[in-house]
């Protein structure tokens, strides 16, 4: 096994979960220690892959049933970044709310390491084993049974668990094989929240602590669309026509209905469920078009999106008073007068997540929209391109409270300085993101799956 | 490579806002905040003079044209100017000072914060005006929304919130399409660069629906009947510097808009839609002319009015002459000094009275005679007086219009008519007549800062009323090529 340092940051992560659960162990009170060490821990980890295999183009491992190429390493890498910030950018919370135990910190890079399982899965058996993980470690396993079901199906038909071997042996008036590639859709778009899967969203969403939420709102979308794209684009490509019109489907009702259902809601966690589910929408969008340049503007689109919804949750995570959190929206009424700073973070996300220009939610969006209409899905596009508008009614709701509204009682300012850093670079990498366009497209235009 | 001018106009403001924004946002500071806001807006005035000194009116090619990489082997920074654009982006430099010292008064609370919008708001206008490539005009005509949704919706009038949302999601849904329109151009004819689509055109077959999307979003912006129900709100709750940069700059975007993509790009579509363009420029013209006629606030009377002027500013572009589109360039920029002037008009008695109300006023002529001199040279060069700018413009529009269809020229001249009707009446009740209010004695005369804008204002108004050379020089020789060009496409 020559190649066994690509796998390297999946060994180097297990190895550290059975040493952080041994001081767990032996250690009394040291829920602290193994916090820092889970973020040194995830730190080093993006250090291996970025240094490991990041210039990888295509090698198999395993009996080809682990791929590393362009899009794992990338998604990898997003991933462990999104993961080490919402752990960071939490620290304060958790010490308040008392939820930082040794089992935190830990949970959280079990499912880190299960994403980048299925990140890499280029096997039916791989991809649920490391999905499984991943669910174990964050409840949510509702779709797991659809997934297995479909699996069967799908090993059944073709008789392979192995993404090319699948391909090759494809045939496509096989009638029973679409319904293995429903099942297993269905199975994903629970995963990130599509509508009409998304039912448990908002609830959970509004009900964990909002460390959780933001870990739910970015991590696992990452490593489930990179399942999606994987799963579509390998196997199934050529029954294209089979899939596309479902993930058209779901694509429109996520935009239409995270736009309309969000603006309803006065809860801000849940309104974030809600336009979470629209942006899923978008990036789905870029899914169906079949074509590189559609991939290529769905990972775009949720690079962006992380990098606004770690705006977003570090001014959440600030609207602190006597050690008491605030998430409604009548919390942010008046906040520009006392917390002008704050505030200008907030409206800059909040637009740039309305996708207008020149933040960087527009560009997102645009070259989503650039690639569905070079494949002339027009009626894709305008209708995506109106629930932006009824989307952009609630995030001006926002802004009205926050900059329009009454004042109320000001917060504490003694934040970390994790999350101010946070905050601060997502806001700047928002507002400058126009002046260096290609940068991030110069990266992901490596990632050719087709 | 020459020195970046364009780039230099579009970028000073923002890096002024970017100094007010590092600067203490304390009460006494605020003179120095508003004197920096001041200096920024008066270096980018002259520097725009200086490009309009060193452009070349006898070419109607584009000139300090800078060009850069920006999304690689997509779109590239592209900015330049010809006769068309040039006078759009001096309106918009000569407004914003004025816009600047004009908040002395208005503007009471978080003058830091309204200034930054302003000049940011400067920025994307005049990026606007001389974007020479799809994306980046797109993405200056929206991002504008932002700025000034803030400004109506923070230092805006009782009703500020509504009229903020309105104003924003009219122009967001207008343009939606637009974005759509612009993508599909990329893969109709592989460039969004304008000055290579000037030149090759656009597929003849799906001209009408790219028409449609950028009519969509300039109508609403110009603001055309029937979609032009948000713009009298906005002016009505917004600040009054935030009026005037409404009115005098905001809404020019459209017409140049339609001059530069509607006719340039898509000249068989304009051709098939002009008799749309005639019908709703006549009913805007009519229409709103009786409306303004009934309104008892004088904001909304003057929001009227602009439909109305922006209505024979359509017009005349789509009469395709020679004389309609100058006239309806000089209207634009004619009414950007005027209704600016009026609103600054009304700001003035309203900061002292605090009523927009028309019957709250009456016979103030003899205590406010300054006020009343200026405020009449406006009205007058509103309805189109001649030896006003307004005469110029409105008086070529017609002509041109006379020449492409005599019925529409005869019903929009009633439109000059109906024009009078409401200015004259407007101002007789507000200046003439009886002193009914014994409050109204109380009101003071213009002060200094006062006097200076709106002379300021009243100077090119009467100067280009009198010699409208300059004026046409500029915009002959590109209007000219742009017809030109247009028949070669038709026929």
């Amino acid at each position: 096994m020559e190649n066994l340092n690509l796998i390297l940051p999946e060994i180097f992560i297990s190895l550290s979960i059975m040493f952080l659960l041994i001081i767990g162990v032996y250690k009394k009170d040291s829920s602290k220690l193994v916090y820092n060490f889970s973020l040194i821990i995830l730190f080093i980890t993006g250090g291996i892959i970025f240094n490991e295999t990041l210039n990888v183009e295509n090698v198999l491992l395993f009996n080809g049933s682990v791929i590393i190429d362009y899009l794992s390493s990338f998604m990898k890498l997003i991933t462990i970044i999104a993961a080490l910030m919402a752990l960071i950018i939490s620290s304060n919370y958790l010490k308040t709310f008392k939820i930082l135990k040794i089992e935190y910190p830990i949970l959280i890079i079990c499912a880190v390491l299960g994403m980048m399982v299925m990140i890499s899965s280029n096997d039916l058996i791989v991809f649920y084993i490391g999905l499984e993980l991943q669910s174990l470690s964050l409840y949510v396993l509702s779709s797991s049974g659809l997934l297995l079901y479909g699996c069967s199906l799908i090993y059944g038909f073709s008789g392979s668990t192995n993404f090319e071997v699948i391909a090759n042996n494809l045939n496509t008036n096989e009638y029973a094989l679409t319904f293995g590639i429903v099942f297993i859709l269905v199975g994903l778009a629970f995963k990130i929240s599509a509508v009409p899967f998304h039912m448990w969203a908002p609830d959970v969403y509004e009900g964990s602590p909002t460390s959780v939420t933001l870990f739910f709102t970015m991590v696992p979308k990452i490593a489930a669309l990179t399942v999606f794209i994987r799963f579509l684009y390998v196997p199934f490509v050529n029954l294209i026509d089979q899939w596309q019109m479902i993930l058209i489907f779901l694509s429109i009702a996520s935009m239409v209905f995270g736009a309309i259902a969000a603006i309803g809601q006065r809860n801000l966690k849940r309104l974030i469920a809600y336009s979470s589910i629209g942006h899923i929408g978008y990036t789905l969008a870029g899914l169906t078009t079949g074509t590189n340049e559609g991939i290529q503007s769905s990972i775009i689109y949720i690079t962006i999106y992380v990098v606004m919804n770690l705006g977003l949750f570090s001014c959440l995570l600030m609207l602190k008073r006597n050690n008491k959190y605030y998430e409604t929206l009548d919390d942010l009424s008046g906040l520009s007068k006392k917390h002008p700073l704050l505030s200008l973070s907030l409206l800059v996300a909040l637009f740039s997540l309305a996708g207008i220009p020149p933040l960087a939610g527009f560009f997102a969006k645009f070259y989503i929209f650039k690639a569905v209409i070079e494949q002339s899905m027009y009626f894709l596009a305008i209708v995506g391109l109106l629930s932006t508008v009824i989307a952009a009614f609630y995030y001006l709701r926002i802004i009205k409270i926050i900059y329009f509204d009454e004042e109320r009682e000001k917060y504490d300012e003694d934040h970390s300085f994790w999350l101010k850093f946070s905050l601060s670079v997502s806001t700047i990498l928002i507002l400058i993101y126009f002046i260096f366009p290609g940068q991030i497209i110069d990266v992901v235009s490596k990632i050719n799956i087709i | 490579m020459n020195f970046p001018i364009l780039s230099s106009l579009i970028l000073l403001p923002t890096i002024g806002s970017i100094f007010l924004f590092f600067s203490r946002n304390k009460e006494g500071n605020n003179q120095t905040i508003k004197y920096v806001a001041l200096f920024t807006s008066v270096v980018n005035f002259l520097i725009s003079i200086y490009l309009w000194y060193q452009f070349d009116p006898l070419t109607s090619d584009f000139q300090f044209v800078e060009d850069r990489k920006w999304i690689e082997g997509f779109v590239n920074y592209k900015v330049g100017v010809d006769g068309i654009s040039i006078l759009f982006i001096i309106l918009t430099t000569f407004i914003t000072p004025l816009c600047i010292i004009s908040v002395n008064n208005s503007v009471k609370n978080r003058l830091r914060d309204f200034l930054i919008a302003i000049l940011i708001m400067e920025s994307f206008m005049i990026g606007v005006f001389c974007a020479l490539d799809l994306v980046v005009f797109y993405l200056f005509f929206e991002a504008g929304l932002i700025p000034m949704f803030l400004i109506i919706g923070i230092w805006g009038g009782p009703r500020r919130v509504y009229s903020a949302f309105k104003f924003f999601l009219y122009t967001l849904l207008g343009s939606v399409l637009m974005l759509v329109a612009i993508i599909s151009i990329y893969w109709i004819n592989g460039t969004t660069d304008v000055v290579k689509l000037l030149e090759v055109g656009v597929d003849t077959k799906y001209q009408n629906l790219l028409w449609l999307a950028f009519f969509s979003s300039f109508a609403v912006k110009t603001p055309m009947w029937p979609v032009h129900t948000w713009l009298p709100d906005a002016h009505v709750e917004a600040p009054t510097a935030g009026s005037v940069l409404l009115a005098a700059i905001l809404l020019k975007m459209a017409g140049y808009g339609f001059i530069r993509f509607s006719l340039g790009l898509f000249p068989e579509a304009s051709e098939t839609f002009t008799p749309l363009i005639y019908t709703l420029s006549v009913i805007a013209i009519i229409f709103t002319s009786f409306i303004a006629l009934m309104q008892e606030d004088m904001k909304k009377l003057i929001a009227y009015s602009s439909v109305a002027h922006m209505g024979f500013v359509t017009l005349g572009i789509f009469t395709i002459q020679q004389q309609g589109i100058e006239g309806s360039i000089i209207q634009m920029i004619s009414h950007g000094l005027i209704s600016a002037a009026l609103f600054l008009c009304v700001g003035v008695v309203y900061d002292r009275m605090h009523s927009r109300l028309i019957n709250t006023y009456g016979g103030i002529i003899t205590i406010v005679p300054k006020y009343a001199v200026l405020f009449m040279i406006f009205t007058l060069a509103a309805l189109g007086l001649p030896g006003t700018s307004g005469f110029i413009g409105e008086f070529l529009i017609l002509m041109g219009a006379f020449k492409d269809n005599f019925l529409v020229a005869v019903i929009a001249s009633f439109g000059v008519i109906l024009g009078a009707a409401y200015m004259l009446w407007l101002y007789k009740r507000v200046v003439f007549g009886k002193l009914v209010n014994q409050e109204l004695k109380k009101m003071s005369d213009l002060n200094k800062s006062e006097i200076l804008i709106l002379s300021s204002l009243a100077i090119p108004t009467l100067f280009f009323g009198f010699y409208p050379e300059p004026l046409m020089n500029t915009i002959e020789v590109s209007v000219q090529n742009l017809i030109y060009t247009y028949n070669l496409k038709i026929n």
